[in-house]
Parts: C-alpha cells; structure tokens; sequence
C-alpha cells in the first residue's frame, strides 16, 4: 500500500536518511524504531510530506506522492507534542480537518460521535486542551487522526510524554484499536518495548540506514547484525569474541551451573522478577570481559564470587559482518 | 501600618514613586484642578468658575474639528498599521533568503525620530521638487500640493503614520509568531486546510493578545503623536490637518490659555480611558491567552 524507495535527506553535510526503503501493507502496524538521531522521525516527515526527500520516491495506493503537498497526501498523523490547537475546543480540534476538507455536517456529526465513542472523550467536547490532563489530550489527537479516515495514520513517539502507567495502557488502547478499524499505521519511536508489544513489523534503523526489517520475534531471535542484537532485548546481547570469531548470546539464555565456562562475580543487579548478575569472563581468555546473565528469581551472589556458565548452542548468534 | 518590611517597600518604591506622582499623577490632578477655573490674566488670581469651560469647549468649533479629525485619523491609521504589521511579520517569519535585511528595513521608520522622518516626508510631498509629485511628473500627471490641499492633508498625514508605526507593531507580532509551535502547523498543513484558513483559524486568533496591546497603544499613538505637525502642517489648512494634541499645545503656548488647555487635556484623557477601558472589556474574554 505504502512503499518508501531508497528515500534520502541531507542536512548540510549530515545524511541523515540514508537510501531508506519499507513498505507498508494495507492494515499493517510497522514501527520506525531506532536510538534518538537515528533518522526516524525525519523519514516519516518525508512520508507526511512535510519534508522533501533529496533522492528516492514514496508512493501510495502506486501512485507518486513524492512531491505532492502535505494536504493533498490525506493522510493522518500523531504528534509527540499533540499538536492541538490550544484555542479551540475539543470538538473543533478533532472536526478541524473535516470542516477544512468540506465533509458534510451531518457526515462531520456522525463521524464524530463514532470517534468520540470509541476514544472515551464524551464529557470533554466542550473543553478547551488545556482544562485536560496530558492522557486526554493524546485521546483528543487520537481521536483527530481516526477521524479523517486516512488510508494511512502516522504516528511521531505518540506516548513519550506520558508517565509509565499511562503510556502502558495507551500502548494497549492504540494497539486495539488499530486492529478493530484496520487502520494502516507507521509509529516512529525509540522505545523497543512499544515497538515490539505494538507491530506486526519493524523497520529497525541506525544512522539513517535501514538496520533490519523484520517482525518483532525475528529481531529478537535472528538479529542480523551486532547492532540489532543489542539494541533489541534488555539488558542487550552479549558480545564475545571479536572479528570473525563474534558470537552473541542473550543474559536471558545464560545458564549458571556447576560446570562450564569459569566466571567471577562483579555485581549484582536486583530487578524483581529476576537478577542481573555481571559477570567477569576474562579468564577464560576472552577479549570481551563482562557479561550479563539474567538469572530468574532473588540471588544476591557476593562480588569475587567463583561461578561456571554455560548456555545452549541453539542460542548461540552468528552475525554477518 | 507601617511595619520594618513595609517601610522598606515603600523606601523601593520611593524613586519611581516620586517621579510618577511629580510628572503624572499630580500635573493631572492640577490640570483637573485648572480645568475648573479662569484668570482674566496671568497675574491676576484664578478663580473657580465650575463648568464653564466645558460650556466654552463644547461651543468650540475647532474643537469639534479636531476631535473628529483625531477620530479619523485614529481610524484611518490604525487598522491599517495593524493589518500591514501582521503582513509583515508573517511575511519575515517565513523560511527564506535575507529576512534579516527585511527584518531591518522594516524596522527602521520606527528607530528613526519622529521629526526626522517628517522632514523626510516633507521632502516627498513638496508640491512641485517633491518625490511623490516628480515620480507623478514622469507619467505625466500633475501631482496635487499634498500638505496645502485641505482634502488631502490629513490624509498625507496618515499615510507617514501608517509607514511609521507598522514596522514597530511588527516586532511584537513577530515576537509572537515566533512562540508559536511549528508543530501546530505541520498538523493543520496535513488535514488538508488552505493557507488562508490556516491563517484565519490559527494565526489570527492566537495572536490576539498581541493584537490587544497593539491596538490599544496603537490607538494611544493616534492621540499622542504630533511631532510630524510641527513640520509639516502645523495643523493647517484652517485646521484641516489639526489634531487634539497640537490643538492643546497651541492653546496653552501659542494663544496662552492655559486654563481652556487643561480642559482640553481633561476631556482627552478622558476620552483616551474610555476607549481603553472598553477595549480591556469587550475583547478580553474573547482571546485565548495560554
């Protein structure tokens, strides 16, 4: 439905979207995800047209929006600040587009009501954005972008300004009801966990480089590159060996046992569920000297402390380099 | 009561306090005073002679003219001013080459002194070495004598003030433009709104504090900016360019009066509160302050 081919931008001297190329499938959910500066947000302004890519081409339903203007794309976005229009109520907020693209009145009521309904934001119509909290206004600029009935909704880190809590059940709320009205959307963030709780696909990025695209139980269990196995999974893969001898292997799949490879105890990290233990490796001769071990359960190991390790082979990661 | 912390505020307050009270608050109160009494001349005593120089002022026919000349030269200059300042402004908001250079030539009428720039403009409307009429020449038009002509003198007037005062008010507008989110922008550009709609249903409204404070000491500016008059026309021909200010200044200096002066100054003043007043009232709770 959506199809980004080798887009590039420039800024000066700095790339910093390099050669970027996705597509997106009609109904699909693919996260843009990456560090901060990785290019991301600036590859879906592209998309939304609110900048112009130096090289490449984007296209729609097959035909070339590459040039076209941000009104004529019909498309809906989110934004990390909201965007609303601090002076108008909510209801002139979420009809501001419809009245701009001349839908009937009665098509304008209907729409709304629906969205209204879906989103939860019945008793606030008539309020003015900043009589709401920050988990009201993301509805209201939900609500904005459902409403239009784009053929594609993007989303610029939508919940990065919401505490913890919030940003969970949003999380789950976007999710929901993105497959209850199909909706085809492209969600910018730096946060993994969205990004692997959301989409049915990601488009992992570096450096305005496409890194691996993928569905999320792929990026977790066959990272390409070095780059992708640590930045999905916390605490990140680790790495040992270097040059062609690389090898990674997940804290999660690390065993401690009675015997295997030698390790000494650095510190220990308590999480709850379960402990992060650093571990020192270095005896065994091994360039790369710490290692995390996700271990299930409360184990306070004292520092020095002598352990053996040992993990699968199965789990063992290879990369291309 | 006056307490340690009480003096000591008052103390603060003592160097802007006294300066206010000396050259505002008490010359208004004697000009209110003065309003209300006459002298045959200025050594003998003056004396309490209630409302009769509101009889004689409300009896004066160059006071009725240069209230209506004020009024429309208020209205004249004003709107426009304001409307070319937002020009402006969103004109050097906007992303493109030498806005600075813009910023700056823009800005300039408003750093040059009001007597400076009427000299200026004494030159452009001189009747026959002038700018304007020489310019007027080359097409072949026998351009009018901007200043002696009592149709167009008060308009000349106003177009120099217009030129004067947009730059200044565009300043403000810019300052305000430029606290405004892009982001807002970006999302009224993607739901498809044209230029102008955005204008009107964005830009406009939340610019109306600014407006606010534009307009009321736009409108102020109106009533107390008469340097260019000592110039130019000196309020002439036959009044035609007079306005309420210089009307006072040649009463209390010229005919020395300064009794029917203070009364003049009283119901200006007057009249300068009340359109503020109403001002503060009616548009407040329309605007959207953040």
């Amino acid at each position: 439905m959506l199809k980004v081919d080798g887009i590039s931008r420039s800024y000066g001297d700095l790339k910093v979207v390099d050669q970027l190329s996705f597509t997106v499938n009609e109904g699909e959910f693919v996260a843009l995800l990456g560090p901060s500066g990785c290019g991301k947000s600036t590859s879906l302004k592209m998309i939304a047209g609110l900048e112009v890519p130096d090289e490449g081409s984007i296209h729609l339903d097959g035909r070339d929006i590459t040039q076209l203007s941000p009104g004529d794309r019909k498309l809906a976005m989110v934004f990390q600040s909201y965007a609303l229009f601090p002076h108008l109520k909510v209801e002139e907020n979420i009809l501001f587009g419809l009245q701009a693209r001349k839908v009937p009145k009665n098509e304008q009521k209907k729409r709304l009501d629906s969205v209204v309904e879906l989103v939860g934001l019945g008793d606030h119509l008539q309020k003015k954005p900043g009589q709401l909290s920050g988990g009201q206004c993301q509805r209201v600029a939900l609500a904005r972008a459902i409403v239009a009935q784009a053929k594609l909704c993007l989303m610029d880190e939508p919940l990065s300004n919401l505490d913890a809590k919030l940003r969970n059940e949003m999380r789950t709320e976007i999710r929901a009801l993105q497959q209850r009205l199909g909706m085809s959307v492209i969600y910018v963030t730096h946060d993994q966990v969205e990004a692997m709780s959301m989409a049915d696909r990601i488009v992992l990025m570096n450096d305005g480089k496409v890194e691996q695209v993928d569905v999320p139980e792929a990026l977790y269990s066959k990272p390409k590159t070095i780059f992708t196995a640590q930045f999905i999974g916390s605490p990140p893969m680790n790495i040992i060996g270097s040059g062609e001898d690389c090898r990674g292997i997940r804290p999660e799949h690390i065993e401690i046992s009675e015997h295997g490879m030698p390790a000494s105890v650095v510190s220990c990290d308590y999480h709850g569920a379960d402990t992060i233990v650093l571990a020192d490796v270095s005896a065994m001769g091994e360039d790369q000297k710490l290692i995390k071990i996700r271990y299930p359960g409360h184990a306070m190991f004292a520092p020095q402390q002598r352990l053996a390790v040992r993990w699968a082979p199965e789990n063992e990661h290879t990369f291309l380099i | 009561m006056l307490n340690r912390f009480n003096l000591k505020a008052w103390l603060l307050l003592l160097p802007a306090l006294s300066f206010l009270i000396a050259f505002t608050h008490w010359p208004t109160l004697k000009s209110i005073w003065r309003s209300f009494t006459w002298a045959r001349s200025d050594v003998a005593p003056s004396q309490f002679v209630g409302f009769e120089n509101y009889q004689l002022l409300l009896e004066d026919p160059v006071f009725w003219k240069v209230f209506e000349n004020n009024f429309w030269y208020a209205v004249g200059t004003v709107p426009t001013s304001i409307a070319l300042a937002i020009m402006m402004a969103l004109w050097v908001n906007s992303k493109i080459r030498g806005t600075s250079l813009l910023r700056l030539a823009f800005f300039t009428p408003t750093i040059l002194p009001m007597i400076t720039v009427a000299n200026i403009w004494l030159f452009f409307y001189s009747p026959q070495i002038g700018l304007f009429n020489q310019l007027l020449a080359l097409v072949g038009i026998e351009g009018p004598n901007w200043l002696g002509d009592p149709d167009l003198a008060l308009s000349s007037l106003m177009v120099m003030t217009v030129w004067k005062e947009a730059g200044f008010f565009m300043i403000f507008y810019l300052a305000a433009l430029q606290t405004l989110s892009p982001e807002l922008y970006a999302a009224a550009k993607l739901e498809g709104a044209s230029a102008w709609r955005i204008f009107r249903k964005i830009t406009f409204p939340l610019l109306m504090p600014t407006t606010l404070f534009v307009l009321i000491n736009a409108i102020l500016n109106a009533f107390k900016l008469v340097d260019h008059l000592f110039i130019l026309t000196k309020g002439g021909p036959n009044n035609e360019s007079n306005l309420l200010l210089y009307y006072i200044y040649e009463t209390a200096f010229s005919f020395l009066d300064s009794y029917y002066a203070a009364t003049l100054t009283v119901v200006m003043l007057a009249t300068l509160a009340v359109i503020a007043l109403v001002q503060m009232l009616l548009l407040d709770r329309k605007i959207h302050y953040r």
